[in-house]
């Protein structure tokens, strides 16, 4: 049985006719042409299909894509403008060297932009620790193991968004 | 792989979606936040012709803190249970326990009614519900029943729950002035499957000796398991490392575990850590109890205070 759904993805309403079985990383791919979410796993673990549902990360593999009408869903082509800037993110991501293969990346990226957004919404936030950055990106698997410059990218990152100069030393060096 | 077909049904009420599981009967299972049945179904190792989409169920995603408990609807996500300030400031060891469930994403979209309704032996939540002693609110045909969390799960992944039957709500009781309650869990990496965990809630009575104390452990048998005879050596004393440790002993060696093995761990070697988290579990509990008897501020008071909150 397939039925007609309205998505909203990076801003823009797509009409699709989908099974109701359609997992919404495969709407994304291949009704959509949004390849930029990756399917790793395919069963929750490794994060790769990570994308945003109203501001929160999700698993795209684990919904289905008639499940999210009416929400906002965000992939990693609407992380930045495609004609302005690259993502202060995807700039760190850059500048960190934070990828070999790449196929991970998006999801890091999306999971990361949520972190970062929470801190930037807080009244007084406090900058997270390395060891705190790990724990949130323990949920995306990197299989060509890259993970030290993953790290030190979205500590930057997160730094700057808690209103801290990521170019002092942290909280737990001070310790 | 890809999920098998099926049918996705969207009720409009508790009501309406216990009446289409119970129509739809084998073949149907309640969705909820998808994070354990989807990967079930992906794999095809879940097949079921029916799926009664719960998350359109506003109703039952409400929190409700009253005097003497809190009221967690089924369909209330575990990242906003883990972040709400209320539950932060009276029930600490829940938010302790569900930054253990899963990554962020997982909990982002899990819930507090699907891990329940789910009974993962390794699961966080059955286990401080347990140790908590919250009760479950069911919804059926045949109307509401309250369960004990204890009595919920009789198995591995497997329930009391009746053919067209829904878990609505978990109520826990909140901790009283002189109690206090600790988490602890041993897992491979951030966010993995416990190898074991314990929640262990002592209470003090006004010499600062233990009047009253639960030990319940995870992930070391078909379903949560209470260990009285550990809660037992701790009455009558003051808390403290030596009582931990001969409370710990007797969890390890309880016949009431059955550790699984697996890859990561023997059994022998997860009652070993079962001993180390039971001892650590305690400690937080202890540290709670003897911080809410002295009227002394937690951690997440003085955060706030900080924050002028």
């Amino acid at each position: 049985m397939t039925r007609s759904i309205e998505l909203r993805v990076n801003g823009t309403t797509h009409r699709v006719e989908v099974e109701d079985r359609r997992l919404l990383s495969d709407c994304l791919r291949h009704d959509l042409g949004l390849r930029g979410t990756r399917v790793g796993c395919e069963h929750g673990v490794c994060g790769a299909c990570t994308v945003r549902l109203d501001g929160q990360a999700v698993r795209s593999c684990l919904l289905f894509a008639v499940q999210v009408e009416g929400q906002e869903i965000q992939t990693v082509e609407g992380l930045a403008d495609p004609e302005g800037p690259l993502h202060p993110l995807q700039e760190a991501f850059h500048r960190h060297g934070a990828l070999q293969c790449g196929y991970c990346t998006p999801g890091f990226l999306l999971t990361a932009a949520q972190l970062l957004d929470e801190l930037r919404a807080e009244p007084n936030p406090e900058p997270p620790s390395e060891e705190e950055i790990r724990v949130l990106l323990a949920g995306n698997l990197c299989r060509c193991t890259g993970y030290g410059p993953i790290v030190r990218a979205v500590l930057e990152q997160a730094t700057c968004a808690a209103g801290a100069d990521p170019t002092e030393p942290s909280g737990e060096d001070r310790r | 792989m890809k999920p098998p077909p099926l049918r996705l049904l969207r009720p409009a009420s508790p009501t309406e979606a216990c009446a289409l599981l119970a129509e739809a009967g084998d073949a149907g299972r309640a969705l909820a936040g998808g994070q354990s049945l989807v990967p079930l179904l992906n794999l095809r190792l879940a097949a079921p012709e029916v799926l009664v989409d719960l998350n359109p169920l506003t109703e039952l995603a409400t929190l409700a803190c009253g005097t003497g408990a809190l009221r967690v609807g089924a369909m209330v996500r575990q990242r906003t249970l883990e972040r709400d300030p209320l539950v932060r400031r009276r029930l600490p060891a829940l938010p302790a326990a569900l930054a253990h469930v899963g990554h962020l994403a997982t909990r982002n979209r899990g819930t507090i009614g699907g891990s329940l309704a789910h009974a993962d032996p390794a699961a966080e939540l059955p286990l401080v519900a347990v140790a908590l002693g919250a009760t479950v609110e069911l919804l059926g045909p045949k109307g509401p029943r309250e369960v004990p969390a204890a009595e919920l799960a009789t198995g591995f992944l497997s329930t009391c729950l009746e053919p067209g039957e829904l878990l609505v709500a978990c109520t826990f009781p909140l901790l009283g002035p002189t109690e206090g309650a600790g988490f602890a869990e041993a897992a491979p990496r951030a966010g993995d499957f416990a190898l074991a965990a314990a929640c262990c809630r002592l209470g003090l009575d006004p010499e600062g000796r233990v009047a009253a104390a639960t030990v319940a452990v995870g992930a070391l048998g078909p379903t949560v398991q209470v260990v009285p005879e550990a809660a037992q050596v701790l009455l009558g004393s003051p808390p403290g490392p030596a009582r931990f440790a001969e409370a710990g002993a007797l969890v390890g060696a309880s016949d009431r575990l059955d550790p699984p093995a697996s890859l990561h761990a023997s059994p022998p070697y997860r009652r070993h850590l079962a001993r180390l988290v039971v001892e650590e579990a305690l400690a937080e509990a202890a540290r709670a109890a003897q911080a809410a008897r002295n009227g002394s501020p937690s951690r997440e008071d003085r955060r706030e205070e900080e924050h002028g909150a």
